[in-house]
């Protein structure tokens, strides 16, 4: 069975950032950018079950600009087999993406999507969601496990309570939670090879979906910063504090 | 119109989240209606009935609903979405599975997470690990929204009367059915809603060091909570961890033990009125964010604050 990878291109985990002079949004010049962390996670799991044998063919997409063709070849280095960029200048929206991954899924017949749970920079946490409700598929969104056994997947979800699993047939979405796997880094040989795997490109204009931004972001704010403030030199001094001038305990 | 609100609950009680979804709601203009959707939830559809400021309780008690599935809730939301200018949950993880299935079948774009209510159309919410906050105006009929419960004041859980009418189940959207869960268990508060929260990172070495912790939680009625690489090193269960991608907490009282202050970590706890920071680096960032710093090894701190807290 194929399985498909989404994956965003957004600014580095490690970057701090800044929020324009104009409040229009944040800093994206000069800022070092990568694959969603949680999508690097779903990479690995595709090339995990393509290693064990449930998967035969591992197709990698990515929403975005030219510039996003980097995080599909860290993929393909990473053990996926052909990649996928949708062409766009414009902002895509969690709802317009889920159209685009529902048509690409319609065109490639994967039986699991596997997403990120999260990307860093919107922090939406909707996606795949979304496109499991487009396709009429079942989700194990929040993965720590996923298993593929008897044409199901039994998925092991983080919840607020604790964890849950649940048996879903496929084809299936899973988005991935931190504690699913860690993503191993690509080899010199398997860098070189992904240069040759397969790339398409195909303009986002060219899929004839509606993928106009329905939210208009009409401001971007720094948060109020939080100031430090006194160093306590004993525990004593801390209890007093908290009890007298803070007055929490 | 009202807004609908998906009540998330334990099949007994009705979870304090639901109700800060409930405030939210209230604020779009119109009224708030819960729906509870369950197997055997009569109990849950009184304690709803009883949130001030909620005008209709829709009743769902089918044995479809005995587990929280998003792909037998979504159609019974989607069905009663005509009635409704906006479908509010709390952005917990159960919120988080549902709402956008429901959104994204109604042709929404749902907005997740909001921290404030502009107008009816409009909201503010946290982008970027909370370093930035949008302010953003959704152009669709129907508003999907997820709320963060930690910036919107619980409605109160008595002074409502509202009626209660039963609503038929709906065919899922797909099939998947519930296996198992394992649900942590602790006499500690819940850490989402506890006023104190006391939470160990990599510092605390192991798991049996939490040991050290659970004295000053006992004492101070505090939730314990815990950085990502806790979890990840299997100190402690998953359902502890505080962050941007974990749990939202702004309690009273934050004391952070053995936590460096990474970016994700404060997405989680920036908020908490007072925080506390014990780290033996004098140079961790997330002294930059504590109004009182402890420079100390924890070894050593913890039972001497455990030692403290008990004798006054
Ligand atoms: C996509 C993504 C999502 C993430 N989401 C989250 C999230 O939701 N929540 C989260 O917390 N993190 C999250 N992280 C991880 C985050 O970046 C940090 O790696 C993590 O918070 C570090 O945890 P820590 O502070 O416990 O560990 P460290 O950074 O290793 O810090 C340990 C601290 O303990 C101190 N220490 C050690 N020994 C002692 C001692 N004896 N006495 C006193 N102090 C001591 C050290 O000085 C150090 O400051 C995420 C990362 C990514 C990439
Ligand atoms: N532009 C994009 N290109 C590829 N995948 C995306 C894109 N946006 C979102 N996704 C996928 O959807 C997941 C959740 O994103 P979000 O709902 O925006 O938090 C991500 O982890 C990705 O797997």
């Amino acid at each position: 069975m194929k399985a498909l990878v989404a994956v965003k291109r957004v600014i580095d985990y490690n970057v701090k950032i800044r929020v324009k002079a104009d409040n229009s949004g944040v800093e994206t010049a000069n800022v070092k950018f990568s694959a969603n962390p949680f999508d690097e996670i779903a990479v690995e799991e595709a090339v995990r079950l393509k290693e064990s044998g449930s998967v035969s063919e591992i197709i990698v997409v990515t929403i975005g600009p030219a510039a996003a063709q980097d995080v599909l070849r860290s993929a393909l280095a990473i053990g996926a087999d052909r990649a996928i960029l949708i062409e766009t200048g414009e902002e895509i929206q969690p709802l317009a993406v889920a159209k685009i991954l529902k048509a690409l899924c319609e065109r490639e017949a994967p039986q699991i999507a596997i997403l990120g749970k999260q990307a860093i920079d919107d922090d939406s946490n909707q996606t795949g969601q979304a496109l499991a409700a487009l396709l009429g598929w079942p989700q194990g969104t929040f993965a720590s496990k996923l298993v593929i056994a008897n044409g199901r997947a039994e998925v092991t979800r983080e919840i607020d309570g604790g964890l849950e699993t649940l048996s879903l047939t496929l084809p299936a979405v899973v988005t991935t939670d931190l504690r699913l796997n860690e993503p191993r880094y690509a080899s010199l040989p398997n860098i070189m090879k992904a240069k040759k795997k397969p790339l398409d490109i195909i303009p986002a204009a060219t899929l004839g979906l509606d993928l106009a931004p329905r939210l208009a972001t009409l401001r971007v704010e720094a948060p109020p910063k939080r100031s430090a403030g006194i160093r306590v030199k004993t525990v004593a001094e801390l209890v007093d504090k908290l009890k007298t001038e803070a007055k929490v305990i | 119109m009202a807004a609908l609100v998906l009540a998330e609950h334990d099949g007994r009680h009705l979870k304090a989240a639901t109700r800060s979804a409930v405030a939210a709601a209230l604020r779009l203009g119109g009224e708030a209606h819960l729906l509870v959707a369950g197997q055997d939830v009569r109990g849950v559809a009184e304690d709803a009935a009883a949130v001030a400021g909620v005008t209709k309780v829709l009743l769902a008690d089918d044995p479809l609903y005995a587990h929280p599935l998003a792909e037998t809730l979504a159609p019974l939301v989607i069905g009663l979405s005509a009635d409704y200018a906006a479908i509010v949950a709390a952005a917990t993880t159960f919120g988080k599975n549902v709402l956008p299935r429901v959104a994204a079948k109604c042709d929404v774009q749902q907005i997740s997470e909001i921290v404030a209510v502009v107008s009816p159309d409009t909201f503010v919410r946290p982008i970027y690990a909370g370093n930035a906050l949008a302010t953003v105006q959704s152009k669709d009929a129907l508003k999907v929204i997820t709320v963060r419960a930690t910036a919107f004041e619980p409605a109160a859980s008595a002074g409502g009367a509202a009626p209660i009418v039963t609503t038929p189940a709906m065919p899922a959207a797909a099939d998947a059915s519930f296996l198992r869960d394992e649900l942590t268990k602790s006499e500690r508060p819940e850490l989402t809603s506890a006023r104190v929260v006391i939470s160990g990172g990599r510092g605390m070495q192991n798991g049996d060091n939490f040991k050290l912790i659970e004295p000053i939680a006992q004492s101070l009625g505090a939730a314990i909570g815990a950085s990502r690489a806790a979890v990840d090193a299997g100190f402690v269960s998953n359902d502890l961890q505080v962050g941007q991608t974990g749990k939202i907490v702004a309690p009273d009282l934050y004391i952070a033990v053995g936590i460096s202050g990474a970016i994700q970590h404060l997405a989680g706890m920036g908020e908490s009125k007072v925080i506390v920071a014990i780290n033996k680096d004098e140079s961790a960032p997330i002294f930059d964010v504590a109004d009182y710093g402890l420079v100390a090894d924890l070894f050593q701190a913890l039972p001497e604050l455990a030692a403290a807290l008990k004798s006054g």
